[in-house]
Protein backbone atom coordinates (compact mmCIF):
# COMPACT_ATOMS: atom_id res chain seq x y z
CA UNK A 1 0.00 0.00 0.00
CA UNK A 2 2.97 2.33 0.68
CA UNK A 3 4.31 1.47 -2.71
CA UNK A 4 0.74 2.35 -4.18
CA UNK A 5 1.07 5.84 -2.36
CA UNK A 6 3.90 7.05 -3.30
CA UNK A 7 3.68 5.76 -7.12
CA UNK A 8 0.50 8.16 -6.85
CA UNK A 9 2.16 11.17 -5.45
CA UNK A 10 5.01 11.19 -7.77
CA UNK A 11 2.71 10.29 -10.71
CA UNK A 12 0.49 13.48 -9.26
CA UNK A 13 3.14 16.26 -8.27
CA UNK A 14 1.19 18.54 -10.86
CA UNK A 15 -2.09 17.70 -10.93
CA UNK A 16 -4.88 19.58 -10.74
CA UNK A 17 -8.37 19.71 -8.60
CA UNK A 18 -10.74 17.91 -11.09
CA UNK A 19 -13.03 17.81 -7.66
CA UNK A 20 -13.68 19.12 -4.07
CA UNK A 21 -12.96 16.18 -2.18
CA UNK A 22 -14.61 16.31 1.33
CA UNK A 23 -11.54 16.60 4.66
CA UNK A 24 -12.22 14.02 7.22
CA UNK A 25 -14.15 16.58 9.86
CA UNK A 26 -16.55 17.33 6.57
CA UNK A 27 -15.21 20.29 5.12
CA UNK A 28 -14.83 21.14 1.27
CA UNK A 29 -11.70 20.79 0.52
CA UNK A 30 -10.18 24.16 -1.04
CA UNK A 31 -7.38 24.11 -3.47
CA UNK A 32 -6.81 28.21 -2.71
CA UNK A 33 -4.84 26.68 0.73
CA UNK A 34 -1.43 28.17 1.89
CA UNK A 35 0.12 25.45 -0.30
CA UNK A 36 -0.79 23.43 -3.62
CA UNK A 37 -2.03 19.81 -2.77
CA UNK A 38 -2.01 17.03 -5.20
CA UNK A 39 -5.92 16.38 -4.76
CA UNK A 40 -5.53 12.56 -5.39
CA UNK A 41 -3.63 12.05 -2.50
CA UNK A 42 -6.52 13.19 -0.85
CA UNK A 43 -8.71 10.88 -3.01
CA UNK A 44 -6.59 7.73 -2.14
CA UNK A 45 -6.62 8.55 1.41
CA UNK A 46 -10.09 9.26 1.63
CA UNK A 47 -10.37 5.72 0.66
CA UNK A 48 -7.27 4.06 2.08
CA UNK A 49 -9.11 4.92 5.31
CA UNK A 50 -11.90 3.25 4.27
CA UNK A 51 -10.12 -0.05 3.21
CA UNK A 52 -9.45 -1.06 7.10
CA UNK A 53 -11.61 -1.20 10.00
CA UNK A 54 -8.51 0.00 11.49
CA UNK A 55 -5.85 2.49 9.96
CA UNK A 56 -3.28 3.78 11.79
CA UNK A 57 -0.90 6.53 10.60
CA UNK A 58 2.01 6.43 11.95
CA UNK A 59 5.99 7.25 12.33
CA UNK A 60 7.55 4.11 11.81
CA UNK A 61 5.69 0.25 11.29
CA UNK A 62 3.87 -1.22 14.34
CA UNK A 63 6.49 -3.95 14.33
CA UNK A 64 8.98 -0.95 14.49
CA UNK A 65 8.00 2.28 16.00
CA UNK A 66 9.93 5.27 15.50
CA UNK A 67 8.40 7.99 18.21
CA UNK A 68 6.78 7.29 21.30
CA UNK A 69 3.20 8.58 20.67
CA UNK A 70 2.99 5.99 17.39
CA UNK A 71 4.55 3.57 19.72
CA UNK A 72 1.66 3.91 22.50
CA UNK A 73 -0.97 3.59 19.98
CA UNK A 74 0.57 0.70 18.42
CA UNK A 75 0.56 -0.85 22.21
CA UNK A 76 -2.89 0.26 23.60
CA UNK A 77 -4.16 -1.28 20.22
CA UNK A 78 -1.90 -4.63 20.99
CA UNK A 79 -3.56 -4.74 24.38
CA UNK A 80 -7.23 -4.76 23.31
CA UNK A 81 -6.03 -7.61 21.24
CA UNK A 82 -6.62 -5.69 17.89
CA UNK A 83 -4.25 -7.75 15.21
CA UNK A 84 -6.13 -6.77 11.92
CA UNK A 85 -5.15 -3.38 11.45
CA UNK A 86 -3.32 -0.71 8.45
CA UNK A 87 -0.28 0.88 9.44
CA UNK A 88 1.16 3.60 7.25
CA UNK A 89 4.18 4.79 7.94
CA UNK A 90 4.78 8.93 7.06
CA UNK A 91 8.46 8.66 7.57
CA UNK A 92 8.87 6.67 4.36
CA UNK A 93 6.67 9.12 2.28
CA UNK A 94 6.58 12.88 2.73
CA UNK A 95 3.74 13.58 0.30
CA UNK A 96 1.58 10.89 2.64
CA UNK A 97 2.72 12.80 5.81
CA UNK A 98 1.63 16.11 4.90
CA UNK A 99 -1.54 14.74 3.23
CA UNK A 100 -2.63 13.17 5.93
CA UNK A 101 -2.45 16.31 8.02
CA UNK A 102 -4.38 17.88 5.52
CA UNK A 103 -6.98 15.09 5.17
CA UNK A 104 -7.62 15.04 8.80
CA UNK A 105 -7.08 18.87 9.46
CA UNK A 106 -4.85 17.24 12.11
CA UNK A 107 -1.66 18.86 12.66
CA UNK A 108 0.44 15.49 14.16
CA UNK A 109 1.20 12.01 13.48
CA UNK A 110 -0.31 9.25 14.89
CA UNK A 111 -3.37 9.90 13.33
CA UNK A 112 -6.25 6.95 14.08
CA UNK A 113 -9.03 6.13 11.82
CA UNK A 114 -12.08 3.95 12.99
CA UNK A 115 -14.32 2.84 10.03
CA UNK A 116 -12.99 5.69 7.87
CA UNK A 117 -13.66 8.50 10.89
CA UNK A 118 -11.42 10.31 12.49
CA UNK A 119 -10.52 9.12 15.86
CA UNK A 120 -7.98 11.07 16.78
CA UNK A 121 -4.11 10.98 18.21
CA UNK A 122 -2.12 9.13 20.51
CA UNK A 123 -3.83 11.49 23.66
CA UNK A 124 -7.42 10.75 22.48
CA UNK A 125 -6.68 6.91 21.83
CA UNK A 126 -5.10 6.60 25.32
CA UNK A 127 -7.95 8.13 27.18
CA UNK A 128 -10.63 6.27 25.79
CA UNK A 129 -8.31 3.14 26.77
CA UNK A 130 -8.65 4.85 29.84
CA UNK A 131 -12.00 5.64 30.57
CA UNK A 132 -13.47 2.58 28.97
CA UNK A 133 -14.62 4.07 25.27
CA UNK A 134 -11.95 2.09 23.43
CA UNK A 135 -13.48 -1.35 23.81
CA UNK A 136 -17.54 0.61 23.24
CA UNK A 137 -15.94 1.96 19.85
CA UNK A 138 -14.06 -1.60 19.14
CA UNK A 139 -17.44 -3.70 19.94
CA UNK A 140 -19.14 -1.45 17.29
CA UNK A 141 -16.55 -2.05 14.44
CA UNK A 142 -17.09 -5.75 15.50
CA UNK A 143 -13.94 -6.27 17.27
CA UNK A 144 -13.94 -7.86 20.79
CA UNK A 145 -11.42 -6.36 22.94
CA UNK A 146 -8.98 -8.30 24.41
CA UNK A 147 -9.58 -6.87 27.91
CA UNK A 148 -12.88 -7.94 27.85
CA UNK A 149 -12.11 -11.29 27.81
CA UNK A 150 -9.59 -11.16 30.43
CA UNK A 151 -11.56 -9.27 32.82
CA UNK A 152 -14.38 -12.25 32.18
CA UNK A 153 -11.84 -14.63 33.09
CA UNK A 154 -10.84 -13.00 36.24
CA UNK A 155 -14.32 -13.22 37.88
CA UNK B 1 27.81 9.82 19.18
CA UNK B 2 24.60 8.16 20.30
CA UNK B 3 25.10 4.57 20.04
CA UNK B 4 22.66 3.07 18.07
CA UNK B 5 19.21 2.35 19.61
CA UNK B 6 17.36 -0.84 18.31
CA UNK B 7 13.65 0.55 18.64
CA UNK B 8 11.33 -2.34 19.20
CA UNK B 9 7.78 -2.28 19.87
CA UNK B 10 7.90 -2.90 23.80
CA UNK B 11 5.23 -3.25 25.56
CA UNK B 12 4.42 -0.30 27.96
CA UNK B 13 2.86 0.27 31.61
CA UNK B 14 -0.26 2.25 30.26
CA UNK B 15 -1.56 3.69 33.83
CA UNK B 16 1.44 3.52 35.82
CA UNK B 17 3.45 5.14 32.95
CA UNK B 18 1.16 7.79 32.09
CA UNK B 19 -0.11 9.11 35.16
CA UNK B 20 1.18 10.89 37.69
CA UNK B 21 0.18 13.05 40.81
CA UNK B 22 0.38 17.09 40.21
CA UNK B 23 2.92 17.75 42.88
CA UNK B 24 3.50 21.29 42.63
CA UNK B 25 0.74 22.72 40.15
CA UNK B 26 0.97 26.69 39.39
CA UNK B 27 -1.91 27.17 37.31
CA UNK B 28 -0.51 30.77 36.23
CA UNK B 29 3.25 30.20 35.89
CA UNK B 30 5.21 33.19 34.44
CA UNK B 31 6.41 32.49 30.85
CA UNK B 32 10.44 32.64 30.51
CA UNK B 33 10.71 35.58 28.55
CA UNK B 34 13.79 33.96 26.81
CA UNK B 35 11.24 30.93 25.56
CA UNK B 36 9.33 32.47 22.67
CA UNK B 37 6.45 29.51 21.88
CA UNK B 38 5.97 28.47 25.00
CA UNK B 39 4.71 32.45 25.60
CA UNK B 40 3.20 32.30 22.46
CA UNK B 41 1.36 28.51 23.74
CA UNK B 42 0.20 30.11 26.90
CA UNK B 43 -1.13 33.77 26.05
CA UNK B 44 -3.42 32.26 22.94
CA UNK B 45 -4.69 29.66 25.23
CA UNK B 46 -5.61 31.88 27.85
CA UNK B 47 -6.81 34.30 25.48
CA UNK B 48 -8.93 31.73 23.27
CA UNK B 49 -10.09 29.05 26.20
CA UNK B 50 -10.32 31.44 29.13
CA UNK B 51 -8.99 28.38 31.43
CA UNK B 52 -9.44 27.74 34.94
CA UNK B 53 -6.30 25.89 35.08
CA UNK B 54 -3.10 25.55 32.13
CA UNK B 55 -0.10 23.54 32.37
CA UNK B 56 2.22 23.96 29.30
CA UNK B 57 5.23 22.00 29.11
CA UNK B 58 8.07 22.17 27.25
CA UNK B 59 9.41 18.08 26.99
CA UNK B 60 11.97 19.03 24.38
CA UNK B 61 14.41 17.59 26.50
CA UNK B 62 12.92 14.14 26.31
CA UNK B 63 13.21 14.24 22.69
CA UNK B 64 16.12 14.00 20.21
CA UNK B 65 16.41 17.61 19.50
CA UNK B 66 19.50 20.28 20.61
CA UNK B 67 19.10 21.21 24.10
CA UNK B 68 16.80 24.86 24.86
CA UNK B 69 14.92 23.77 21.89
CA UNK B 70 10.78 24.51 21.75
CA UNK B 71 9.67 21.43 19.57
CA UNK B 72 7.72 19.26 22.23
CA UNK B 73 5.09 20.78 23.91
CA UNK B 74 2.46 18.79 26.53
CA UNK B 75 -0.37 21.18 27.50
CA UNK B 76 -3.21 20.44 30.11
CA UNK B 77 -6.34 23.22 29.58
CA UNK B 78 -9.15 23.25 31.82
CA UNK B 79 -11.76 25.27 30.67
CA UNK B 80 -16.02 25.13 30.88
CA UNK B 81 -15.92 25.89 27.25
CA UNK B 82 -15.16 22.35 26.96
CA UNK B 83 -18.79 21.42 28.42
CA UNK B 84 -20.61 18.80 26.24
CA UNK B 85 -17.64 18.38 23.85
CA UNK B 86 -16.31 15.25 22.68
CA UNK B 87 -12.66 14.83 22.96
CA UNK B 88 -11.99 15.30 19.35
CA UNK B 89 -13.71 18.69 19.05
CA UNK B 90 -11.66 19.79 22.37
CA UNK B 91 -8.34 18.61 20.66
CA UNK B 92 -9.27 20.72 17.57
CA UNK B 93 -9.97 23.74 19.43
CA UNK B 94 -6.82 23.85 20.98
CA UNK B 95 -4.91 22.92 18.05
CA UNK B 96 -7.36 25.71 16.04
CA UNK B 97 -5.79 28.14 18.85
CA UNK B 98 -2.17 27.09 17.95
CA UNK B 99 -2.08 26.32 14.48
CA UNK B 100 0.63 29.09 13.71
CA UNK B 101 2.90 27.28 16.17
CA UNK B 102 1.55 24.05 15.02
CA UNK B 103 2.65 25.03 11.32
CA UNK B 104 6.16 26.46 12.35
CA UNK B 105 7.67 25.52 15.12
CA UNK B 106 6.07 22.71 17.33
CA UNK B 107 6.69 19.06 16.41
CA UNK B 108 4.71 17.73 18.79
CA UNK B 109 1.66 18.42 20.77
CA UNK B 110 0.05 16.35 23.56
CA UNK B 111 -3.16 18.20 24.91
CA UNK B 112 -5.32 17.12 27.76
CA UNK B 113 -8.63 18.66 27.63
CA UNK B 114 -10.87 18.53 30.40
CA UNK B 115 -13.76 20.60 31.90
CA UNK B 116 -13.21 22.00 35.17
CA UNK B 117 -15.63 19.16 36.85
CA UNK B 118 -13.18 16.15 35.32
CA UNK B 119 -10.62 18.41 36.64
CA UNK B 120 -11.70 18.46 39.99
CA UNK B 121 -12.37 14.35 40.25
CA UNK B 122 -9.29 13.50 38.57
CA UNK B 123 -6.17 16.36 38.66
CA UNK B 124 -3.66 14.64 37.58
CA UNK B 125 -1.37 15.56 34.45
CA UNK B 126 -0.55 12.84 32.00
CA UNK B 127 2.98 11.86 31.37
CA UNK B 128 4.58 11.71 27.59
CA UNK B 129 6.14 8.03 26.51
CA UNK B 130 10.14 8.00 25.85
CA UNK B 131 11.21 9.30 23.18
CA UNK B 132 12.08 6.40 20.44
CA UNK B 133 14.59 9.09 18.41
CA UNK B 134 11.91 9.59 15.75
CA UNK B 135 13.02 13.27 15.61
CA UNK B 136 16.93 12.33 15.04
CA UNK B 137 17.38 13.53 11.72
CA UNK B 138 13.88 14.49 10.52
CA UNK B 139 13.98 17.48 8.32
CA UNK B 140 10.91 18.46 9.14
CA UNK B 141 11.75 19.32 12.92
CA UNK B 142 14.97 20.61 11.91
CA UNK B 143 13.22 23.01 10.05
CA UNK B 144 11.10 24.29 12.95
CA UNK B 145 14.41 24.49 15.17
CA UNK B 146 15.55 26.38 12.43
CA UNK B 147 12.46 28.95 12.42
CA UNK B 148 13.11 29.20 16.42
CA UNK B 149 17.10 30.09 15.93
CA UNK B 150 15.93 32.69 12.85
Amino acid sequence: MNNLIRATARCLRSGTAVYMPRQADGRLWSASGRRFLCSDVQKDLGEIVKKDKVVVFMKGTRAQPMCGFSNAVVQILRMHGVDDYADYNVLEDQDLRQGVKDFSNWPTIPQVYFNGEFVGGCDILLQMHQNGDLVEELKKLGIHSALLSAEKESK
Amino acid sequence: MLPSVVHLARPVSIRLAFMRPLAHFRPHMDPDPSRPVERAIRTKLTNALKPDHLEVLNESHMHAVPPGSESHFRVLVVSSQFEGLPLIQRHRMVNETLKDELSCRIHALAIQAKTPAQWGSNPTLAKSPPCMGGSKGDHTVDQKLKTGQE
